[in-house]
């Protein structure tokens, strides 16, 4: 197996170039099917461009927290970590091996600046509303709480607990990003954005691989109400 | 007498006010007397509605974010229904939270099955690192709930309505001797000591008391074990302490029996104390199972 690392980039570390290589690191293939992930330029948008925290600041109490809900297939977050520093490139090849901190579902106990462990579906969403509350009942205004679900996985119905329970308290630092790759079995007619939609949230549809849009929806302004982005992946995509 | 439940809503309400890190999480149970509290500290006493794995969650969320969260439901809906949040959104996750439930086993006998959850201590002992609190007095309860909000770990506290007529506990969770004999050993938890106390009399034997059931204070049983039989008298499913008497006497010959709530559902409804009997715990029938077994 190959395990060079790709050089980064000066000061600025790796770039969303360097992903696919950083990927193969951990399957141990050059053909980057995984680099296709459907969580890829999410990811990248939200910790290149979004999220208020760098490995300098991850224990910080005002830092923005990002809870990767959706744990199953996790290389593409263990590449972007590694990117922007957070973990060693040098751990990727050990992927999911026993002695390795990077197991096929995120452990937070294990992997540097993974805010929850994950793999078990429906948990993101209600973690980062009591995240979220607890920030507020601390006065700590700043720092956002965003969490990263499937579709398949708003199957799960401890999501809709979250869902109206954070409208009713007008959780306006929780950010949802629904990445919709038509996985759920049963489907969501009229659109993942209805059921935020009708709590009351405010909510964008994107195209889940556009920087551009990404990061203009996930900082949209949303005064007194949580926000809902359903990044939709097209199949084959 | 007032409850196990009535002084946990009368004391929460002061250790908020004393530790702005302690937050109070609700599924509507008991939310009608916290209001004056969820009034005075709105981001910090949440009732959810009726939402009990958002409830584990959000305890859990609030620890991720340097809060104390206490949450609190009946047993059933507490520890039964949202097992997997427990599991995951507490321990796997590696944060803590006081749970303090009510109900218990068989508090609201005419609710039935639904509202029973005799098993809720044997389900936390597949999990590590759990404090397990069954006070028998409300006086106890206070202790336990005042220390568990003061703390960082995983504490369970589960009050209920059925109590003994004074506190028995002596050092925060160590067994209490309530009495030494000779001929083996009854381990009585929580609200069931009135009834192992009046059992017992005139026995030859050592009666030890319990309000905090893990960890299991196995040096105690051990310093005063004199004939090696071990009779467990838990107020929840029978036998739930066996292995942790196992692994206190290990390398010692014993003989343990277990009493408590049976397996097998009773289908019945009527009164906590009739439902005591149907499971074999009240006084004459605790007395006639622990002279068989202990030829006390």
């Amino acid at each position: 197996m190959d395990t060079t690392f790709p050089a980064a980039a000066g000061t600025a570390g790796y770039g969303y170039a360097d992903l696919p290589a950083l990927i193969s690191l951990m399957t141990g293939d050059s053909k980057h099917d995984s680099a296709a992930a459907s969580t890829l330029d999410v990811l990248w948008v939200l910790y290149d461009r979004v999220l208020r925290v760098s490995p300098g600041t991850a224990g910080d109490d005002a830092r923005d927290r990002f809870l990767l809900s959706k744990g199953h297939g996790p290389m593409a977050y263990y590449a972007v970590l590694a990117a922007k520093g957070f973990i060693d490139p040098a751990e990727l090849p050990g992927y999911g091996g026993f002695g390795s901190p990077l197991g096929q579902h995120p452990d937070r106990n294990l992997v540097p600046g993974a805010e929850i462990s994950s793999g078990s579906l429906g948990h993101g969403l209600p973690l980062a509303t009591g995240t979220a509350l607890g920030l507020r009942a601390r006065g700590m205004t700043d720092p956002r709480v965003f969490v990263l679900i499937g579709d398949g996985e708003l199957d799960e119905g401890s999501n809709h607990e979250a869902i109206a329970f954070a409208r009713a308290a007008r959780l306006d630092a929780l950010h949802v990003i629904v990445v919709d790759n038509s996985s759920s079995t049963h489907g969501w007619p009229g659109g993942i954005e209805t059921r935020f939609a009708t709590e009351g949230w405010s909510v964008r549809r994107v195209p889940g691989r556009d920087h551009t849009a990404l990061e203009a929806a996930l900082t949209a302004p949303h005064p007194g109400r949580p926000h809902a982005v359903v990044a939709v992946i097209e199949p084959g995509q | 007498m007032e409850t196990m439940r009535e002084r946990f809503t009368s004391v929460t309400p002061d250790l908020l006010a004393a530790d702005p890190r302690l937050a109070l999480v609700l599924a509507d149970i008991t939310a009608g007397s916290f209001e004056p509290a969820r009034m005075r500290y709105p981001d910090r006493v949440l009732n959810l509605g009726i939402r009990e794995q958002l409830l584990v969650s959000v305890a859990a969320g609030l620890a991720l974010a340097g809060m104390r969260p206490i949450a609190h439901t009946f047993a059933s809906f507490l520890v039964e229904r949202p097992f997997e949040q427990i599991k995951l959104d507490l321990n796997h996750q590696n944060v803590g939270a006081v749970l303090v439930s009510a109900g218990g086993s068989y508090d609201y006998s005419g609710s039935g099955r639904t509202h029973q959850a005799p098993g809720d201590v044997a389900l936390l002992d597949t999990l590590p690192g759990w404090t397990v609190h069954v006070p028998g007095h409300p006086d106890e309860a206070e202790r336990q709930l005042r220390a568990a909000a003061a703390g960082d770990g995983l504490v369970y506290i589960r009050l209920s309505s059925r109590s003994t007529m004074v506190p028995l506990e002596r050092e925060p969770g160590k067994f209490s001797v309530l009495r030494l004999g000779a001929a083996g050993t009854v381990i009585a938890v929580g609200p069931l000591a009135d009834e192992v106390v009046e059992a017992t009399l005139g026995l030859d034997v050592t009666v030890l008391y319990a309000a905090t059931i893990r960890p299991f204070d196995g040096a105690t049983l051990r310093d005063t074990l004199r004939t090696p039989d071990v009779v467990l008298v838990e107020p929840y499913l029978a036998g739930t302490s066996a292995a942790d008497v196992g692994r206190a006497l290990t390398g010692i010959r014993h003989r343990v029996l277990g009493l408590g709530v049976r397996r097998a559902e009773l289908r019945r409804y009527g009164t906590p104390a009739e439902h005591e009997r149907a499971h074999g715990l009240d006084a004459a029938t605790l007395r006639a199972s622990i002279i068989g077994f202990l030829d006390a």
